[in-house]
This record gives structure tokens, sequence and C-alpha cells, in this order.
């Protein structure tokens, strides 16, 4: 029970904490100024979230591994997110499609999570959903600029959704920690999440007239440990600091 | 990416407590007003610096001339009569 707890914890963390890290690292490499601190708010929020999870997950370890150890000093097997937010920022267009398939997810999740009886779990729901209200705000806005915009940029859009369309499943399998705190009204069911992300992206995607794609061919594997080669990357730059200088502090 | 030089710079304007004015708080590039709210959003009011934004396009601001100083804003000093100097304020009375 306890370990199918910590597992669900860092599955939803390890999402926040790799989307965070992406979107941090656009710092500086914005479009313009505005929607480069944008960016940077959005990789700030997600921090603030994770941080309040890999504290209750050191907490329940109970090993004397830090919050810190937990997000930072695992090997890639040992990451439980999804596929779709260690995807790269191949351009402005690939940077928004990922945000905005995420956050209608997160969204759809936090909303449940509210009603977890786990009371960290609903806590840190309750805080966080404000702020991906507003993700999910800021990506849906760009997700229109974009679609509805000039050729150039309908298309570019057009292919990042395409592109990334085929890393939207895996968000509704559930692992055997899901299955398990769903058993025990602590997690979130995603099975049932599933038709309400479709409806909700597809209304998005033709008031921004593009098209929903219709590949019915899905990755998955992530919230296995098994990512696809950017992870590597992501970790390289994520835990430099700590693996070249162990126990360094600020 | 040329399209963001023709993005119009806004205004913004934020009131931090209500019962506040709105004060200007600094300028930004935006395509349209709501991209304008939100930019403002991330910039100026994401540690609880106010409840509630107002933008506008700075080409809509009517702006005196700097060259016309003078006449706007330099009135004759010998006038005294024109400055309140004359009155006695207590002590209770602060920030006159």
């Amino acid at each position: 029970m306890k370990q199918h707890l910590y597992n669900y914890i860092l599955g939803i963390a390890d999402n926040s904490l790799i989307l965070g890290q992406r979107m941090g690292a656009l710092t500086g490499h914005g479009p313009s100024l505005e929607t480069d601190i944008a960016c940077t708010n959005i990789s700030l929020d997600l921090f603030g979230q994770v941080r309040s999870y890999y504290q209750y997950a050191a907490k329940l370890a109970d090993d004397k591994r830090t919050e810190d150890d937990i997000a930072m000093l695992r090997q890639e097997r040992e990451y439980l997110n999804v596929l779709l937010v260690e995807q790269p920022d191949t351009d402005f267009a690939y940077t928004m499609a990922r945000q905005f398939l995420f956050d209608v997810y997160h969204y759809l999740f936090l909303t449940e999570l509210q009603k977890s009886t786990d009371l960290t779990l609903s806590a840190i729901a309750k805080k966080s959903i404000k702020e991906v209200s507003y993700h999910q705000r800021f990506s849906s806005d760009w997700i229109k600029r974009l679609g509805d915009g000039t050729e150039e940029s309908h298309k570019r859009m057009q292919t990042a959704i395409r592109d990334l369309w085929t890393y939207t499943d895996e968000l509704f399998h559930q692992t055997e920690a899901d299955k398990a705190m769903v058993s025990e009204g602590i997690g979130v069911d995603v099975t049932k999440l599933k038709d309400a992300y479709y409806k909700k992206v597809s209304d998005i995607l033709e008031e921004s007239t593009l098209e929903v794609p219709e590949s019915k061919y899905f990755q998955k594997g992530g919230k296995q440990g098994i990512h696809t080669e950017h992870m590597g990357y992501i970790l390289a730059e994520l835990q430099y600091m700590q693996r070249a200088y162990p126990n360094m502090e600020w | 990416m040329s399209d963001k030089k023709n993005w119009p710079l806004w205004e913004v304007f934020v009131r931090s407590k209500n019962g506040l004015e709105h004060r200007h708080f600094g300028s930004l590039h935006a395509a349209d007003a709501e991209m304008a709210l939100e930019n403002a959003r991330d910039v100026y009011t994401r540690r609880n610096e106010g409840v509630s934004i107002w933008v506008v396009e700075s080409n809509n601001i009517t702006a005196s001339n700097p060259e016309h100083n003078g006449e706007l804003f330099e009135p004759a000093q010998d006038k005294v009569y024109r400055h309140p100097t004359f009155y006695e304020l207590p002590d209770e009375v602060k920030y006159m």
C-alpha cells in the first residue's frame, strides 16, 4: 500500500518535473520577452507543485532521502512521467502543443484529485488547480492564435499536434499503483477522464481550424520508466550539478 | 517571426488593492487586448500585486509634448496667491 502510494505520487510529480524542466530550459529563448516570461512562470508553477509531492514522497519513503534526492537523483528508468512531457521543443508550435495536450489532462486530473481521501494529495490539488487553469487558458490561446493564424503558423501547429497526438493515449493508462490507489479512494481513475479530454481537445482544435488527428496508433512506456531518447538529455542537464558536486548546496 | 515587429505596444495599469486607483505599471508588446492582459498578468501581477488590470494600446493615449512644458507646467511664480501656502496646517493632518 505504502509502495503503491509512493509510486503513485512519483507518477504525478514526474510529469510536472519534466515538463517544468522543459519550459524552464526555454528561459531567454522565448519568441518575445513577454512570452518568455510566461513560459518561465509556467515552469515555476510546476516546480512549486512538485516540491509538495516530493516532500510527501520523502516522508513516506522515510529513508533519509530528501525531496531533492528523490527529484534529482534517480536513474532514467525510475522516472515515471508520460512520454508526452519529455518531447523536444522542435519549434514554438511544439512547445505550445505539448503544453496544451498536457494542460487539458492536468486540469481534469486535478479536478478529480481534489476529491481524494488522502488529505495531502487533495490539498496539493486544490492549491495547484488555479495555476493549471491559467496554463490551460494560456496554451489554448496559443493553439487558436497559431492554428487560426497565418498559413505558415497553421501548418506548423498542425504538424506539432499530429506528431504529439501519438503520446496522448498514455495519459489514460492505469499502472499498478493507479489501480491500487483508485480502489482505496485515493487515486483518480484516469480511464474515466478520456472522453472529456478528447472532447475538450477536439473542440479547441476545431475552433482553431486545426484537424483532429485520426491516428489510432499510440506510444506508451513512460509510466513504466521506458522513455524516449530525449529523456537522457533532460536528466543530464537536470542532474548535472548534483552528480558533479554531490551534496552541494546553493 | 517578422510579424513580431508589428505587435503594438500596450500600457498596463494595475489596481493593487480595492479602493485604490489603477496605477501605471509599465508597458509591453502584444498582438491584441486579450494577449496584452495575459502578458500583463505574467509580467506584472504574479506576486499578488493586483486585483484588477487595465490595458490600453499606447497609440490611444494622447500625450503632452515636452516642447510645450513651459506653457503647461510653469505658471508664473510671482503670483503667490495661486499657491495655497498661507494656511497653517494642524499637526493631525498628515500627507499634505
